[in-house]
Order: structure tokens, then sequence, then C-alpha cells
């Protein structure tokens, strides 16, 4: 499963990871492989990435949008902070 | 006969000039790098957005869903024009493009604005904003500090305070003029209605449409998306903008350097016959003399 977090400003992130959990608007939640396709907006929160390995990657966003299609997983961030 | 030592004092001078163009042109053209770096930044993230809100808004088609963002019935009628300018000039005519065309703006497509006071700029880049105010335009602001380090974050406050005051409905029309950055050598003059929202009719829905769940629900989620896209579009526009200045002053300098070049070629030829010159006369002087002494 591919991940690519992007804000306006630059590709933050990008690999293959296991899964990844995310503030969406109605409830955090997370995606592993083949998971339904799906867009949501994002709340202001933390993206936590983990990947195949399973070390984890935490990214404060400020807000986003995800698409997820055929296990292609799509972040737009507004802004992100790593931490 | 020129004087040989202005011919001197000129040639050192263009030659410092050539120096400063030369180096403004490398400086320019490292900057335009950089700028189209983010420009080709910004490229993934608005073509997944546009696809995104094109397919959310063929979906919702059918359904009537208001959009604030889209044309509504004139309250106000008064129009505000964004003029994306630079901050530092040496950039040839790029500056004076943009206020010649909202000039043209002012006088072709609203004179009845202008003449009721109904039309406002916000000018981005202190060099339009000096030529508007010296042509008394009403300025309502100036935004010439996002240049100092341009980032999503502060052009999205711009593109915030744009869609209040749209929203608010204390203007019913708002428009962007600036350079968009076609090469390094060309910039192209382009003016764009950034509100209301003009909704592209898509003639071909591409063939795949993926049965998607939407989270919270497609309305509220294109809800979001508009703004969303309109931050974008006008940061799309300064980083346009940005990169098109800068080659506006490569291209500038590099012209101003040719030039510099040209001159001391010229001075060089004149200096050196000039030199030659009074050598001969020199020499004449000491042989007519010794010929008179030998008399």
């Amino acid at each position: 499963m591919k991940i690519e977090i992007i804000t306006p400003d630059s590709n933050v992130w990008s690999g293959e990871i296991r899964s990844v959990t995310v503030p969406g608007r109605k409830g955090s939640f997370q995606v592993l492989k083949d998971h339904a396709p799906i867009i949501s907006t994002l709340d202001a929160g933390t993206v936590t990435v983990a990947d195949e390995q399973g070390s984890v990657q935490h990214f404060e966003i400020t807000g986003g949008l995800i698409e997820v299609k055929r296990n292609r997983i799509i972040l737009l961030a507004d802004g992100v902070r790593q931490s | 006969m020129a004087n040989l030592k202005a011919i001197r004092v000129r040639l050192s001078s263009v030659k410092s000039t050539r120096q400063i163009t030369s180096a403004m042109k490398m400086v320019a053209a490292a900057k335009l790098r950089k700028s189209q770096d983010a420009i080709v930044q910004l490229r993934p993230f608005a073509a997944k957005l546009d696809e995104i809100l094109t397919g959310l808004n063929s979906a919702l088609r059918d359904a009537e869903t208001e959009n604030i963002y889209a044309a509504r019935k004139q309250t106000s009628g008064k129009v505000l024009i964004v003029v994306v300018t630079s901050n530092k000039g040496l950039c040839g005519a790029f500056n004076a493009n943009v206020v010649r065309e909202a000039r043209r703006l002012m006088a072709e497509k609203y004179p009845e604005q202008v003449r009721r006071g109904d039309l406002s700029f916000i000018t981005v880049g202190k060099k339009g904003n000096d030529l508007l105010k010296r042509m008394k335009c009403n300025i309502l602001e100036e935004h010439s500090e996002l240049w100092s380090a341009l980032t999503f974050e502060k052009s999205a406050l711009l593109a915030d305070r744009l869609i209040g005051l749209y929203l608010s409905k204390e203007y019913d029309t708002v428009e962007i003029v600036y350079n968009q950055f076609k090469n390094a050598a060309v910039q192209r003059l382009t003016t764009e209605q950034y509100l209301p929202v003009t909704v592209a009719e898509e003639g071909t829905v591409d063939a795949v449409v993926t049965d998607y769940i939407y989270e919270p629900d497609q309305v509220s989620i294109v809800g979001e998306l508009i703004p969303k896209s309109l931050r974008i579009q006008l940061y799309k526009a300064l980083l346009d903008s940005f990169a098109a200045e800068h080659g506006a002053r490569m291209t500038a300098m590099h012209q101003a350097t040719d030039n510099a070049t040209e001159l001391i070629r010229e001075l060089t030829l004149q200096y050196n016959k000039a030199r030659q010159a009074s050598i001969t006369n020199q020499l004449l002087e000491v042989v007519s003399g010794a010929e008179a002494l030998n008399g």
C-alpha cells in the first residue's frame, strides 16, 4: 500500500506503508490494506504512519483531505509539521 | 578629438555597470530556478484537488445545491482588482504591463464602477502599489510583505480575506491581474476572474467513476474544497508572478549586459584611436622640432 503526503509547498513524505491513521472529520480512522475507496476531509491533528517494518512516524497536519483508492493513498495536507 | 581621460573614466564606469548587471542576471537565474521548483511542487497538489472537485461536481450535478461562491444577484456591484507586481524594479516592462492592464480594465470593462467610485484595488508588490497610488486609484490594502518569504500559509490568509470580502457582499467581483510564467523569456499577462467562481462546463466526464465513501458527505466536502481550491488558485498566481518576475529580470539584465559589452567595445576602439592619434601628434612635434634645429 502506497501513500503520498503532499502540501502545496512540498512533497512531505511518500512510501510503502502497512497502515495509516488520520483525523477524519467524523472521527479518527485507520486505513489498512484493501480499504474501500474513500474521500474524507481531515481535521487538524496527527497523522500516524506505520511502514512495512512497523516503525511509526507522526505528522501534525492543520487540516486536509484524504483519498484512498485501490491501495493508493493520497493525503493533501494544508500544512505539516513533522514531530 | 575626444579627451583621453574622459573616455577612460567612461569606460571604467560602463565596465562596473556591466559587472552589476551580469551579477543581477546570475542571481535572477538562480532565483528563477527556485521559484520554478515551487510551481512544480504545487502542481500535483492542485491537480489532485481539481480531480476530486470535478469528480464531486459531476456527482452532485443533479442534486440542486446552493453554491455560495458562484455568481449571485448583484448586491453592491462593487469590483475589487488584485494587482500582482514585484517589490523590486529592473525587470523590464514587467510591472508596467500589469498596471497598464489594470488601467485598461478600468477604462473598458468597469467604467461605470470607476465613475461611482466602486472599484478598489488590493496590491501585492510595491511597484504596482506606487504606480497606482500615483494615479490616485482607490487602494484598499497593500500586501507587499508577501514577497519577503512566500508561503502557502501567508497567501492563504490573503485568499481568505478576499473570500471574506466576497461573502460579506462588500464586493461582487474579484479579479486578479498578474504575469503568468510561460518560460524564462516569456511572461503572459493574465486577468482571471477569482470570484464568483466560474463553474467549468465539463464536456467529458471521465469514464471510470469510482464508488467512493464520502465523509462527512458530498455537499460539505464540496463546500470545504472550494475555498481550498481558491487558496490554491491565488497561491498559484503568486508563484507564477514570482517566477515570471525573475524571468523578466533575467532577460532584462541579459540585455543590459549585452548593451554594456557593445558599449565597451566601441569605447575601447575610440580610446585606442585617440591614444594612437596623440602619439602620432607627439612624434610629429618631435620630428618637426628636430627639423627646425637642423634648419
